[in-house]
């Protein structure tokens, strides 16, 4: 038996106890405030708030799938306004900015153990100029012609031509605020990458964060690096719109007009927006992988399986979807060498994704599970990572991409494994942070409810949408009309999509309603209502205050993961706690 | 994408080399007891932020530089209209100015070293007067593409010309915005030991937007028609 056990003398903090910024006034505590906390609040809240616009434009794009014609209000054009800003807003504004404004802001400074983020105003200005953005996105509504119908990756040509809704002030409005976007992002990336690098406490090295902080800096890392492919195709189609120049625009006749447009490639746009579009699947997935990773361990009372490999797999991911972009330009008529390259290394990726997901199963395997409701939506994911993976092996293969390409099974894919997957695991990691935040427990009976519907309601939605897929029902059409490949009993399904669909958005009002209830109703949940190890649950005050950890940082001492340690009083050693005591031991040589 | 795929492996090597440094093969579970971090860097947060967002804004100049070449060698779409920009005389004369600019903010950042204010002042105007005259000169240049009939709407290569130094240009105004905020400092009275940091961030970013100009530069030169070797770099994206 092999013991290992690193004693001696403490050395001394990496970055000195900082001064910290403190609130003066009300306005700099609770609206422009440095604290990483109220900022990731202001994240949260912000992005929610956006989301549930999504969300009903969600319900109005399958209104008119299900029942075309019924409502006068959605005009083809409205409709192309719809799928578009869904689809922007569910990607950009509130997954990215939920899970590293949000997620990150609240838990990178707590879990690695530091007061706050190193670049306190920095990071204050990161919300504000997301704020911005938002807005400026929000007002498209309110401008003549409305929002861009362009669909969410913007093509150009069309994107700029007349004809395209949006296409005087909206496309403008829309690349503004996506371009403000990037730059808030990258001033909190900044701080979530530095923070971890430089803001950990004695004892605690990279391979003792939790796996919720590797999948954050993970994401931050990969998201520094492919936003500015977004910021620098949205520049240059700003430029082709407001000044003429013809960046991404051929010599195009409009209605028998030589338009002044010559010499631009639109290929170019589609390699510069996927450059960024496939890393963007990975900024959402791997805060993701993150979350749950730490939710099953501690739900299931057992440690991590494979802890490292899961550090490894969430860096393997980073780096390789870095060159799988042109798997979405299967059809962009790219030589076929590049589609077969494309597809390995898109095949490649599946390797470790499957080694997060056997060590999640691993981990659960005779561990103590408990059916909480953030279990609930972890294993929820997992399921539902695994189905919408799969469906990815068949669109990272060329030949059977090129058939399946722009119609619903396309769809269905890339909300189950980049909408649906990763909302479940907001859900669970907020069910799971909510009782740390406020300091009340969210009320178990309506969570499970919540829970049940969104879960088996998604699957109402997408799974029967694979099939409209494969029987040839296009994507992005206004309405079908009559067509000869369609049977009628497409439109039949259509209507329970949608009335699923409807339920699914409905039931997120008891998600709401359980946020504010239980804010001031709930359970009072004490510091460590989960009995988890990580930094955060030992707090000395719950929620958290100002600076976090009082007058003296926490020292660590073993990894995020010491649950069910045999021998122990109790069933998990948080990772302050001294290493008197029990601890693992090797196996046998 | 080459120039693209270069940078980000440079970066990733670095990413690499770093988490070598993490012991990434440890296996933390049998470890207890407060371990020291061996891999955690002994730079101030301030200069390793510096580093992240180069590399980022390095990542911005490369995705432009490979945007500019890739667009450079579609063939199928060149005729007639990419008519390669012809490097104006004066960008040879604006190099040297942001040469003369880095340097004096070097010299700014020694002096900050060996604790003289008077010489981290002076550094400072001069660095800033060579930028303000770098951003005079590329101004001209503009104007002079603009007469000799390659304006922005003229062809994709002259658009790619104002695209490029415009976003060089508004990076190196931003970092006179953050070597102005040093100056005042530095006029306040403080020591040159507390503005060394904030001199030597100013000076690294500096030697950044250099190279990042030199770079661009010499692929304009590459590929000005009119020189001997412009060839050269088109074969070299071909290969690539």
């Amino acid at each position: 038996m092999v013991e290992i056990r690193v004693d001696g003398a403490i050395p001394a903090a990496e970055v000195p106890d900082v001064e910290l910024y403190h609130a003066k006034s009300w306005i700099t505590k609770y609206v422009f405030c440095q604290d990483a906390k109220v900022i990731a609040i202001q994240y949260s809240l912000t992005a929610m708030g956006i989301g549930l616009v999504a969300l009903v434009l969600s319900w109005l794009i399958r209104l008119q799938l299900a029942f075309p014609g019924t409502l006068s209000l959605i005009s083809p054009e409205a409709y192309y306004q719809f799928i578009t800003m869904h689809g922007m807003i569910m990607v950009i504004y509130l997954l990215t900015a939920l899970f590293l404004g949000g997620f990150g802001n609240y838990l990178i400074p707590l879990m690695v153990g530091a007061r706050d983020m190193v670049f306190p105003y920095v990071n204050m200005l990161s919300y504000w100029v997301y704020l911005l953005a938002v807005l400026i996105l929000v007002a498209s509504y309110f401008v003549p012609g409305g929002p861009t119908g362009a669909g969410w990756t913007l093509y150009p040509p069309q994107a700029i031509l007349a004809g395209t809704p949006g296409r005087d002030w909206g496309i403008i409005l829309m690349l503004s605020s996506l371009i403000l976007f990037i730059i808030g992002f990258t001033m909190g990336g900044l701080n979530y990458v530095v923070t971890v690098l430089q803001g950990r406490t004695r004892g605690m090295t990279m391979m003792r964060l939790p796996l919720t902080v590797w999948g954050i800096f993970s994401a931050t890392v990969l998201a520094l690096l492919a936003f500015p492919a977004l910021f620098v195709a949205c520049v240059m189609m700003l430029l082709d719109r407001l000044l003429g120049s013809s960046f991404f625009m051929p010599a195009i006749v409009q209605a028998g007009e030589h338009l002044s447009y010559e010499g631009g490639s639109p290929i170019l746009f589609q390699h510069l927006f996927w450059f960024f579009g496939h890393p963007e699947v990975y900024i959402v997935a791997l805060p993701a992988f993150g979350i749950v990773s730490d939710l099953i361990s501690t739900h299931a009372r057992k440690n991590i399986f494979g802890y490292r490999m899961m550090v490894w797999a969430i860096v393997a991911i980073a780096v390789l979807s870095f060159i799988v972009w042109g798997h979405h330009m299967y059809i962009s008529g790219m030589n076929p060498m590049f589609g077969f390259f494309f597809a390995t290394s898109t095949l490649i990726i599946a390797v470790p994704t499957a080694i997060k997901v056997y060590n999640w199963v691993l981990t659960l395997w005779r561990g103590n599970i408990h059916l909480t409701v953030p279990m609930l939506f972890a294993i929820g994911f997992i399921v539902t990572f695994v189905n919408g993976g799969i469906t990815g092996l068949f669109l990272g293969n060329v030949i059977v991409d090129v058939p399946l390409s722009a119609t619903m099974f396309v769809v269905a894919h890339f909300h189950m494994v980049m909408g649906i997957a990763p909302i479940l695991v907001v859900f669970g990691g907020i069910y799971h942070w909510y009782p740390k935040i406020t300091g009340r427990m969210l009320n178990d009976t309506l969570g499970r409810i919540h829970f049940w519907i969104t879960f088996l309601g998604a699957y109402a939605i997408y799974f029967p949408m694979h099939y409209l897929g494969f029987i040839g029902v296009p994507r992005r059409y206004y309405e079908l009309g009559e067509t000869a490949f369609v049977p009628p009993s497409a439109a039949a399904l259509n209507v329970f999509i949608t009335v699923a669909a409807l339920i699914v958005g409905a039931a997120q009002i008891i998600f709401f309603f359980n946020l504010v209830w239980s804010f001031y109703k709930g359970k009072l949940a004490g510091s460590n209502p989960w009995r988890a190890t990580t930094l955060e649950w030992q707090t000395p005050e719950t929620p958290p205050g100002h600076g976090n950890w009082g007058k003296e940082l926490p020292v660590v001492y073993r990894w995020a993961y010491d649950y069910s340690v045999p021998g122990a009083e109790q069933d998990f050693l948080p990772q302050n706690q001294p290493s008197k005591g029990p601890s693992r031991q090797a196996a046998p040589v | 994408m080459s120039v693209l795929a270069l940078f980000l492996a440079a970066v990733m090597a670095v990413i690499a080399w770093w988490l070598v440094q993490q012991r990434i093969t440890t296996k933390p579970w049998l470890e207890t007891g407060p371990i020291g971090d061996a891999g955690a860097p002994s730079l101030p947060a301030a200069k390793i932020g510096l580093g992240v967002f180069l590399a980022v804004a390095g990542t911005l100049f490369a995705l432009f530089f490979s945007a500019f070449m890739m667009r450079m060698n579609m063939p199928e779409l060149n005729a007639p209209e990419w008519k390669p920009v012809p490097a104006p005389a004066i960008l040879w004369f604006n190099t040297g100015l942001l040469v003369f600019s880095s340097g004096a903010l070097q010299w700014a950042r020694a002096a900050a070293r060996r604790r003289r204010v008077e010489g981290v002042k002076a550094g400072l105007v001069v660095g800033a007067g060579f930028a303000l005259a770098f951003l005079a000169g590329q101004l001209i240049a503009w104007q002079q593409l603009n007469a000799a009939g390659y304006y922005l709407t003229a062809n994709p290569a002259a658009a790619f010309f104002y695209l490029i130094t415009g976003i060089h240009g508004v990076h190196l105004l931003g970092g006179l915005a953050a070597l102005g905020a040093a100056a005042e400092k530095a006029w306040q009275g403080i020591t040159a030991k507390e503005i060394q940091l904030r001199i030597e961030l100013c000076a690294i970013y500096w030697h950044f937007l250099l190279l990042v100009w030199l770079v661009f530069f010499g692929l304009l030169l590459f590929t000005d028609p009119s020189r001997p070797g412009s060839g050269l770099i088109s074969f070299i994206c071909g290969m690539l």
